[in-house]
């Protein structure tokens, strides 16, 4: 507990943004610019993902459904009104955000393993809304007819490398403000509910409420990640609702690790990676990624990064474990 | 702070684990629950608290009815307690536990936008922390405290919230001989310098008479006897129910490993 930890984590961020920013200048390489845009929405999603699973202790299956529908409002918004990009960008977080609030509504009182199901049940009734609206959505070929005016003040997203720079910087800062999420007041609470939800609701923690707050907030961020994500591919697709997405964000921050802030981050990266350089080989990149997976879960018995930060911890004379 | 229970009863499906239980326990009172297992005690701590609703009667608080009251409206009340298995935030030190709690007493545990406690905050949980004895072990992580600490360490997250009546399940469940002691003349020195109504549930029966001021002895979920240690220890039916012929040794049941943690 240093005296200004949220001043030391901005300029963490700041640092890794400069960094980021940075690096085209010295080197083009469309295929790395294509990784770190698909990583900043990856990550907002997987992190967001983990204030429900590692913050607060819930699991939800059905996250991708709020990682759609930011895509889907933001490509709407863009194609069916002339408002500019930040503007449909913010009021598409938004929308997300109260989505997330009603669906929170319903789901937060259940038991852990009914919590887990109905976020699945809302999921999978929200994408076969995408499929079958077709009038609106697209249906299954997704959202056509691209993002149209993808500029901001003079800025044109079009362009790779300035797409790049807006990810980047729309990530940065928003796991930056999740960070200060997880760290603040509402945090420590949260992870009180985790550890022991009992004794957190005889310390005058109105449990329910708390959880509402997490789920909005976690539903919220990922929508965040929808727009980065609408803004790759230059539309919205039901895939990204559908529920392997979920999965693919349960196995970033299983595979980075649900007890450090960016272990879900390392996770998208090696998952986006390991994506990538497996399709290039072979088919079954399920199945390597599976093997991954199921090493990491049983050989490390954590995420990457909270492995590395227990064996930091067991170096170190100080015998903490955390 | 008085403790009226009027009539209280609540049933399991069919089980009365508490039945038409009427106690009063006086402002600054130290009294102790004993009873066999399965006799009512937590049950009876819980229908205080507010953990679950009773089926019939009232609890009372200075005169006030909180029966229809949730747990955290009476936590705002002032009872506070600590329960039988030690329950704190493991993966939180000491200090974080109890800022945490004094945190959540300001009402500031729904604040997304501070990363500090609130002023004052870690003040208060440091004299917390004084008051319960675990000011060396401020930055050792609850998991890893020895079940003592950790039975302080519930108590002391109580404190935190300023209770009035403070319900102790079982303080000394799970130690040895020794550590029994020591843990009792803690709490005793907490209800005299708190100025506590201070209601524990207690099976070593040595404790019980050398410490609490006033017995309340229940069997079955009934009031078997109350009254204070001398009128206790020879209750003939208490002596029958839970005590055994041997007068005030410790009940069988009332084993130290009883409660491990």
């Amino acid at each position: 507990m240093s005296g200004r930890p949220a001043l030391r984590d901005a300029l963490i961020a700041l640092a890794a943004l400069v960094v980021i920013l940075a690096i085209p200048f010295f080197h083009r390489s469309p295929a790395f610019e294509d990784f770190v845009i698909r990583v900043s929405a990856m990550a907002l999603f997987a992190t967001s993902l983990n204030l429900l699973v590692g913050t607060t202790g819930m699991v939800s299956f059905g996250h991708g459904m709020f990682y759609g529908f930011g895509a889907y409002a933001f490509g709407l918004l863009m194609q069916m009104t002339d408002l500019s990009l930040p503007v449909a960008a913010v009021l598409a977080v938004a929308m997300t955000t109260i989505a997330a609030l009603i669906v929170g509504a319903i789901c937060v009182r259940l038991g852990s393993d009914y919590f887990a199901f109905v976020t699945l049940a809302f999921q999978m009734l929200f994408y076969s809304i995408i499929i079958s609206w077709q009038s609106l959505t697209g249906g299954d070929q997704g959202l056509r007819g691209g993002i149209p005016r993808r500029e901001i003040f003079g800025f044109e997203l079009a362009s790779q490398l300035h797409l790049y720079q807006f990810c980047a910087v729309v990530a940065v800062l928003g796991l930056l403000a999740l960070r200060h999420v997880t760290e603040s007041r509402f945090g420590r609470t949260l992870r009180m509910i985790r550890d022991n939800e009992h004794r957190a609701a005889f310390l005058g923690v109105v449990l329910w409420r708390a959880r509402l707050g997490a789920f909005t907030l976690a539903g919220g961020f990922a929508g965040l990640g929808g727009v980065l994500a609408a803004l790759f591919v230059s539309g919205a697709y039901p895939e990204l609702a559908d529920w392997p997405n979920s999965g693919q964000a349960i196995f970033a921050v299983m595979l980075g690790g649900i007890g450090s802030f960016l272990g879900p981050t390392l996770g998208a990266m090696i998952l986006l990676a390991l994506n990538d350089a497996v399709t290039r080989v072979t088919e079954y990149h399920g199945l390597v990624l599976g093997l991954v997976i199921l090493i990491s879960a049983l050989g490390l018995r954590r995420g990457v990064l909270d492995y590395l930060r227990l064996i930091r911890s067991r170096r170190a004379p100080s015998g903490e474990s955390r | 702070m008085r403790l009226e229970i009027r009539r209280l009863t609540k049933a399991f499906g069919g089980v009365h684990a508490i039945e038409d239980v009427s106690l009063d326990f006086a402002s600054g009172s130290l009294s102790a629950v004993i009873g066999p297992n399965g006799a009512g005690k937590t049950t009876f701590f819980n229908l205080i608290s507010g953990a679950f609703p009773a089926d019939s009667g009232q609890v009372l608080l200075d005169g006030e009815d909180v029966t229809s009251l949730g747990k955290i409206a009476r936590l705002r009340r002032g009872i506070g307690r600590a329960f039988q298995v030690a329950s704190c935030f493991p993966t939180m030190t000491v200090e974080e536990n109890l800022v945490a709690a004094v945190t959540a007493h300001v009402g500031q545990w729904g604040n997304p936008g501070r990363r500090l406690p609130p002023a004052g905050v870690r003040e208060r949980a440091h004299e917390v922390m004084e008051l319960a004895g675990l000011t060396k072990v401020a930055g050792v992580e609850a998991a890893i405290l020895s079940h003592g600490d950790q039975k302080l360490l519930d108590i002391a997250l109580a404190l935190a919230l300023e209770p009035r009546v403070l319900l102790l399940d079982e303080p000394t469940a799970g130690m040895g001989p020794d550590e029994r002691w020591r843990m009792i003349e803690r709490v005793r020195g907490l209800w005299e310098r708190q100025k506590l109504t201070l209601v524990f549930i207690e099976h070593d029966m040595d404790i019980v008479f050398q410490v609490a001021s006033s017995i309340r002895v229940l069997c079955y979920g009934r009031v078997l006897a109350e009254g204070t240690p001398d009128e206790i220890r020879s209750n003939q039916a208490v002596i029958d129910a839970y005590l055994g012929t041997e007068g005030h040794d410790t009940p069988a049941e009332g084993a130290p490993s009883e409660a491990t943690p």
